[in-house]
């Protein structure tokens, strides 16, 4: 769906409710990882790299580590590409270090289908054998067609498939907000 | 946006957004190649056919690899050791190839024109691999990836080509391009060897290579062919040498931040010297690298777009 052709329904999450989800996810990063040893963050692009970068900044902030922190283009992975009628642009991965043997906090903004987080999986795996991998989202929307769960989310927001759960972090747009957005 | 075109013929009629568009793909593809497992399944499913009429090592080797790192099923056909020998017409051995499935026909053909007119007659799509002296598209691109990729751009960079001008499809393909990004590009060589109406195509025309060189940022030098002075184009090996060989005391008047190029494969000794090929500016061994990451690019960008018959029309 274009989210051009969209109008905004509602906002559901204001900027000071993301400030806390994002600094909660945080502390409960280091609570289950039992601190920062060997965790990397990894960002799926677009809007998982600047939510990635924020917890980086949060876990800093928390514990005085800066994470390693990486970004992850799935295009070449995604399970559509034959049904789509024009190839989507393909990005660089950026992952400056090796994920063998570390643990792997794939960060993404919204979980829907799962057949992101899919594609993101098997990405990883192809660029080494981290120990473990763990899914962190901003919203999750409901409505998976894979057997995916996240381990970290900032809220679980039930929404109809006719409509579009919009992230804006203030990096890429122009403030932060998660926007319901609906067809116009 | 995206590359909207069932098949790639050639430079000249692709647009500038269409041009940076295959090098960026071709950025993230070039880290694929640079990566413990070197392959990715975007393609899978999906059948690429090279049908080569010439010989070719390099452009049938970065094809086939090209098409393997993106997971598709490749098959490599030659002249001699198919029906094409038995005198099998080009169109039938593609409509062949496509029943049994192929999404993309690579075509490498001695006469101009060739790849169209599969363009034209067949549904799958048609990537030129460089037809007689007309195109050789990738050749081109993996020129201006590897310019872009060392000195960071292309707009207003001074590249001069030199060489056999006439009989060069690199060279033809490399003007359309670097004239599109807003390069200034040049050609040297002996007048036997440039075509008559070449400044047509917005290229500056020198016959004397030392005038040539002065402020340029890239030379890329072509192959010259044998049977050219054969056919009396220039006097003698050792000749051409002198005036328009690549050597060390040239090298070293174009300064040391302009770089080297060649196409391959080489004439040690004649057109370029050894010492010239393997300095630290010449990019050449890189130029084969890049090829791969500018195949897969096109290979993605024209592999997976719907067939849609209408385009035919």
């Amino acid at each position: 769906m274009d989210k051009s052709e969209m109008i905004v329904k509602k906002e559901l999450i204001d900027s000071a409710a993301m400030g806390r989800a994002i600094t909660r996810i945080a502390h409960e990063i280091l609570e289950k990882n039992k601190g920062t040893e060997d965790l990397v963050l990894i960002g799926i692009r677009t809007r998982g790299v600047p939510l990635a970068e924020r917890l980086a900044a949060k876990i800093e902030e928390i514990e005085g580590v800066k994470l390693p922190t990486g970004i992850l283009d799935i295009t070449l992975y995604r399970d559509d590409l034959s049904t789509v009628a024009q190839q989507p642009i393909v990005h660089r991965t950026e992952i400056p270090f090796d994920i063998t043997g570390k643990k792997v906090v794939l960060v993404d903004d919204v979980l829907y289908t799962g057949r992101t987080v899919r594609a993101a999986l098997d990405a990883l795996i192809d660029l080494g054998r981290p120990l473990q991998i763990q899914l962190a989202i901003m919203i999750d929307r409901g409505h998976r067609e894979l057997p995916i769960r996240a381990d970290f989310v900032g809220k679980n927001l039930p929404t109809s498939k006719d409509e579009v759960v919009d992230v804006n972090f203030k990096e890429i747009d122009e403030k932060d907000a998660v926007l319901l957005l609906e067809k116009s | 946006m995206s590359l909207k075109r069932k098949d790639f013929l050639g430079l000249y009629d692709v647009s500038k957004e269409e041009i940076n568009e295959i090098l960026d793909t071709a950025v993230a593809m070039k880290d694929i190649l640079t990566r413990t497992v070197k392959k990715v399944p975007t393609l899978r499913g999906k059948t690429v056919i090279n049908l080569f009429y010439e010989p070719s090592t390099r452009t049938k080797f970065s094809f086939n690899l090209a098409a393997k790192r993106l997971s598709a099923d490749v098959m490599s056909i030659s002249k001699s050791s198919s029906s094409i020998a038995k005198g099998e017409s080009l169109l039938d051995t593609a409509k062949t190839m496509e029943v049994m499935g192929a999404d993309v026909v690579v075509i490498r053909h001695s006469a101009p024109g060739a790849a169209k007119f599969l363009a034209e007659n067949i549904s799958a799509s048609v990537l030129n691999a460089g037809d007689g002296a007309h195109a050789h598209p990738t050749q081109a691109l993996l020129d201006i990836y590897s310019i872009k990729e060392k000195l960071g751009k292309i707009a207003g960079l001074k590249v001069l080509i030199v060489g056999d001008i006439a009989h060069s499809r690199v060279a033809r393909s490399n003007i359309w391009g670097l004239n599109k990004l807003g390069a200034e590009v040049a050609v040297a060589g002996p007048q036997t060897l440039i075509p008559r109406e070449i400044e047509k195509m917005g290229v500056k025309v020198y016959t004397d290579l030392d005038q040539a060189l002065e402020n340029v940022d890239v030379v890329n030098i072509l192959r010259i062919q044998m049977e050219r002075q054969e056919s009396g184009l220039f006097p003698s090996i050792r000749e051409y040498r002198e005036i328009y060989g690549m050597n060390a005391e040239r090298l070293d008047r174009i300064g040391k931040k302009a770089m080297i190029m060649h196409p391959g494969p080489m004439n040690r000794g004649i057109e370029i010297e050894s010492s010239v090929a393997d300095s630290s500016q010449s990019v050449i061994t890189e130029q084969v690298k890049n090829g791969v990451a500018i195949r897969m690019a096109l290979l993605y960008l024209l592999a997976g777009r719907e067939i849609d018959n209408e385009d035919l029309n």
